[in-house]
């Protein structure tokens, strides 16, 4: 090796060396550094910090917001807060947590479970973390454990807010629940909003209260506290307010609402009223409810097993979830579509001889022995299906169903609710796309008579009753003002439908109605200014087989109950000033002229009478019977007596 | 005597090399680790969940690792150096573009049942390039401007990708780390002189974007600069954490409440109690005594790191051996000044006790490199 070479070596080697101990150099130096100022803060300041930490420790505190009001459309609350006294604990603070337990107990009624599950949560949790032990406890029990307070050290009475529906069932399918904040809600939300960290805080998990959480929740408010060493709270520095969520004012009529429930009451059905001039929602009923209120802290699960076991499913919104054939109730589209295209002339028969031959296939006429000669206006008053038949292989599918959607009808509404279904008004793309078999005429057929693949909602359904009464095209609407202020909405339009074609159309939904022969007429009223205009629908929810006709087709009343046919009534009122819209389906309740349109006729006089309807509306023969159902009907005590539903009396959300 | 003669002369070999093992240094980390455990089970309110368990079991790897490392010869790590600065530079690019977004920065590797964090990686990979580089060339041209260049871009890249992430405490150690291995292979102090005059230069540059569109740093760290500043400005909001953590370290005194006892540091008034601002659980409960003592074994480690450094003739990892112990030492020495407010808040951990996987695998892991260089060293 040379000696140049070795030397070099052992140069940059000792000048690493030498690198080497200045960097041990400066990091000590930096570490004497720190030394010093840890001597700084713990020995010669230690006084000082420890007194900040003994006495003045701050802490910040965050302040729940009140959740909107939510109100009908004459003021009646539907949603509000109540006070919701509570008890929590702080393990820490408690000393020995079983004896304050055992004190506690022997004070107020308290649930042992509760109690258990509450104590696991404080030992598993820091002991400084404030855990629930009761709530929902009266003014008395609170104000005892108040006034024990000082007996029961770590305990402290609170008074929180919780969600309250004073309508209980009757709005549990418009305005929906709130609920717990729970990991699911967190996960698929991706809510990140501070105040979901407030203990027992409760976010809208249904209809219109998830819907429209963002306006109604408000925003969290803070305070600032000092505690002390056992974190008790010594005083309240400053405070920002919680800033309030908005009032919601719905267009729904909560009395209209309730009579339209109790008249569904013991049904599986569903109902919507619509006002047919601007498209606000006045009732949208169904039924079987269930009480919000239990959702509010979380449903135990033997209720939630029971409701969702019920064969007529009260979880279910028939109003706007569900999705029937449309049944007869489809026939003004199809004879729209037909009058509209040209092909027919309103007087022109066609001959009903109670069925009719397509290819291989017969198609039958509900009537089973004909109707005989059938022109537009006889054809819907008797709702012969051969009419409609013989005019559906005259204007093919698609014009059938485009004058559907024309009428909302397999179209989405945008209304505040969950789960609003979107229907089918199929088409031969539709049927291609979705059943990978090409169109063939007897679907059309079917999907004349609202069989088939056409499946609406009740909303649909009267999303079109509305359009076809005023010739608006009318959207549905639910939301009447957020914080006194309506919401934007697009201008009412005229449909672009010849109105002499509406007419005709009109004329028929009347003698359905009115008409010696229509389907409807035991449904009539009798006071000139209260008739009514419809159409009645039966819905088959099973095939009747060539064999079966045979036989003699079994009887609706002999089946069980789940494949009886669905019934169905849309209609209008006053017929020759048409202000109210409405759809009733009747879930596997027979015939829609016996199931479906009395419920219809009672609840559209409810809703023109603004009240329990007068027995003078209804045929002198039914009046008896109308007064025993409305005895025995459990309505809402009158508007503005003294047992009447809390309202703000201004029939706006905010003065 | 040829020269391989004299390596397997002077190198032990199978299991003798674990008798050469440096084991002061093994006990002086498991001392660390143990401090790290009792403070995480302390700020979990007396409980091994949720971050003991963990944080113990991640140690178990990192010593395995280290081991395993230790065992393979010193020459090994020197071939694979620029392969392992590849692979983390690589690592960084990948995040920058689908890492996971944890804290409003983009730092993590979503790697299914746990998370890497490539820039802790860099750290180590950094220090290793640059001692590779520093071994290879000709000690006499080190200085010359055009061998100034390669760990320069070096040392930058990373930097720079880190800085967008952005994190700024990472960075900040890399440049350190980097910049203590190139002062530690003698290259004139000149260019360290206009290096520190440059960094000013930045500071200010980084001051004067504030507000404009090409923004250095996210606001959320220059709201932290501000409040390094001024604490008392923003008490309740970024000025919170730098008062309620000097309260809590200055309320132990000088023996402080006791383990399990302190109440400021668990009383959630700092956010990042169980990584970041652990120190201050310790301070709290500790006192001074146990403050300064967790220091002054730091302090121990780097001592160990530096002799092993200078008992080496390897060039290698005589420069490995002395950038491990000064990027360690920056981990505790930022992170103490950040929590006894000498430094703004930045994000940096307390190495071997702040709760966190990759940080503590991969000092565990450089740790490993010194002790191959310990055993494997020319005598």
């Amino acid at each position: 090796m040379a000696r140049s070479q070795k030397r070099k070596i052992e140069d940059s080697s000792a000048q690493l060396s030498r690198r080497a101990i200045v960097l041990g150099g400066l990091m000590t130096t930096t570490c004497l550094v720190l030394a010093g100022r840890m001597r700084y803060l713990q020995l010669e300041r230690a006084d000082d910090f420890r007194l900040l930490a003994e006495e003045n420790r701050i802490n910040l505190r965050l302040l729940p917001p009140a959740r909107g009001v939510i109100y009908d459309r004459k003021g009646t609350i539907l949603a509000d807060n109540a006070p919701n006294y509570r008890i929590t604990m702080v393990r820490e603070d408690a000393g020995d947590v079983d004896v304050v337990l055992a004190r506690l107990s022997r004070i107020v009624n308290l649930d042992r479970g509760k109690l258990d599950r509450a104590r696991d949560e404080m030992m598993s949790r820091p002991p400084f973390v404030p855990v629930t032990i009761a709530d929902r406890l009266t003014w008395e029990e609170f104000s005892l454990v108040s006034v024990n307070a000082p007996a029961l050290p770590g305990i402290t009475p609170d008074v929180g807010l919780s969600r309250n529906y004073p309508l209980g069932g009757d709005f549990s399918h418009v305005v929906g629940y709130v609920g717990p904040v729970s990991d699911y809600y967190l996960d698929t939300t991706g809510d990140t909003d501070p105040v979901l960290q407030i203990p027992d805080f409760q976010v809208g998990r249904y209809n219109v209260e998830a819907r429209l959480e963002d306006v109604l929740r408000g925003k969290a408010g803070s305070k600032r506290v000092e505690v002390n060493a056992a974190g008790r709270v010594m005083r309240e520095l400053d405070r920002s307010a919680a800033q309030q969520g908005a009032d919601v004012q719905l267009t729904i009529d909560a009395y209209l609402q309730n009579y339209a429930e109790a008249r569904l009451a013991g049904e599986s059905a569903g109902a919507v009223v619509m006002d047919t001039q601007n498209g606000d929602i006045l009732a949208l009923a169904s039924a079987p409810t269930y009480d919000p209120n239990l959702f509010v802290r979380g449903i135990p699960s033997s209720i939630w097993q029971t409701l969702n076991e019920d064969p007529y499913r009260p979880l279910a919104n028939k109003a706007t979830q569900g999705l029937y054939p449309p049944g007869s109730t489809y026939k003004m589209v199809v004879a729209l579509a037909a009058l509209e295209a040209g092909l027919i002339d309103p007087n022109e028969t066609v001959f009903c001889g109670g069925s009719m031959q397509l290819g291989n296939r017969r198609f039958h006429c509900w009537k089973r022995g004909g109707h005989g000669r059938m022109d537009l206006i006889q054809g819907l008053a008797q709702s012969c299906d051969v009419y409609y038949y013989d005019l559906a292989q005259r204007v093919g599918i698609e014009a059938i169903s485009a004058m559907a959607q024309k009428f909302g009808c397999g179209v989405r509404h945008e209304v505040p609710l969950s789960g609003v279904a979107t229907g089918i008004a199929p088409t031969m793309e539709w049927k291609l796309a979705n059943r990978g078999e090409p169109w063939v005429m007897g679907d059309t057929l079917n999907a004349s008579i609202g069989q088939g693949f056409v499946l609406n909602s009740p909303l649909q359904l009267a999303v079109m009753t509305a359009r076809l009464a005023s010739g608006l095209a009318v959207e549905p609407r639910l939301i009447r003002s957020i914080d006194g202020v309506e919401p934007h909405y697009d201008p009412i339009t005229s449909l672009d439908v010849n109105p002499a074609n509406l007419a005709k159309i009109r004329e028929g939904m009347f003698e359905v109605s009115n008409g010696e022969r229509g389907t409807a007429l035991n449904s009539r009223t009798v006071l000139e200014d209260y008739l009514i205009a419809g159409k009645t629908g039966t819905s088959q929810v099973r095939n009747i087989t060539a064999a079966e006709r045979a036989a003699g087709v079994i009887r609706n009343e002999d089946l069980p109950w789940e494949r009886r046919d669905h019934a169905l009534f849309v209609g209008y009122a006053p017929a020759h000033a048409p202000r109210y819209a409405i759809s009733v389906i009747v879930e596997h309740g027979g015939g829609g002229s016996a199931a479906a349109a009395p419920l219809a006729r009672d609840i559209l006089l409810y809703a023109m009478f603004d009240d329990v309807p007068p027995l003078e509306a209804y045929p002198a023969s039914q009046r008896r019977s109308v007064q025993e159902r409305h005895d025995a009907m459990q309505l809402l005590p009158r508007r503005g007596s003294t047992d009447a539903p809390p309202s703000n009396g201004t029939g706006t959300s905010r003065a | 005597m040829s020269f391989s003669l004299y390596q397997i002369n002077t190198m032990p070999s199978g299991w003798r090399k674990v008798l050469y093992l440096n084991w002061p240094l093994v006990l002086l980390l498991s001392i660390v680790a143990c401090i790290g455990f009792m403070m995480l089970y302390s700020v979990a309110g007396g409980s091994m969940e949720p971050w003991v368990m963990p944080q113990a079991q991640r140690f178990a790897i990192g010593m395995t690792a280290m081991f395993v490392i230790a065992m393979i010869p010193i020459a090994f790590w020197r071939l694979v150096s620029g392969l392992g600065y590849a692979v983390s530079l690589i690592l960084l690019l990948y995040v920058e573009f689908f890492g996971t977004v944890g804290m409003g920065a983009q730092r993590w590797l979503d790697l299914g049942p746990f998370r890497l964090q490539p820039s802790e990686l860099a750290k180590i990979t950094i220090v290793m390039v640059l001692a590779a580089y520093y071994a290879r060339i000709d000690s006499a041209k080190k200085s010359h401007p055009i061998y100034i260049l390669p760990p320069l871009v070096l040392i930058l890249i990373p930097v720079f990708l880190t800085l967008k992430q952005p994190d700024l405490g990472t960075a900040v150690l890399l440049l350190l780390g980097g910049g203590a291995v190139v002062f530690a292979a003698g290259v004139h102090w000149a260019y360290f002189a206009a290096l520190i005059a440059s960094g000013g230069a930045a500071v200010l540059a980084v001051f004067a974007s504030r507000g404009t569109e090409w923004q250095l740093l996210k606001d959320y760290q220059f709201r932290r600069i501000d409040t390094f500043i001024d604490p008392t400005q923003d008490p309740l909001g970024a000025g919170y954490h730098i008062t309620q953590s000097q309260i809590a370290l200055g309320s132990g005194g000088f023996s402080g409440r006791g383990f399990m006892e302190g109440t400021q540091s668990r009383l959630n008034f700092l956010p990042e109690k169980h990584t970041d601002f652990i120190f201050t659980t310790l301070a709290e409960e500790f006192g001074f005594i146990g403050a300064s003592s967790l220091l002054f074994v730091y302090l121990l480690i780097v001592a160990l790191c530096i002799w092993t450094a200078l008992s080496t003739r390897d060039r290698f990892a005589s420069l490995l051996s002395l950038g491990i112990a000064a990027t360690f030492f920056l981990y505790f020495a930022i992170n103490m000044a950040m929590v006894m407010g000498l430094a703004p808040v930045v994000g940096v951990p307390l190495p071997l006790v702040s709760y966190g996987g990759t940080a503590m695998m991969v000092l565990l892991a450089a740790f490993g490199l010194v002790q191959s260089a310990h055993i494997h060293r020319p005598r």
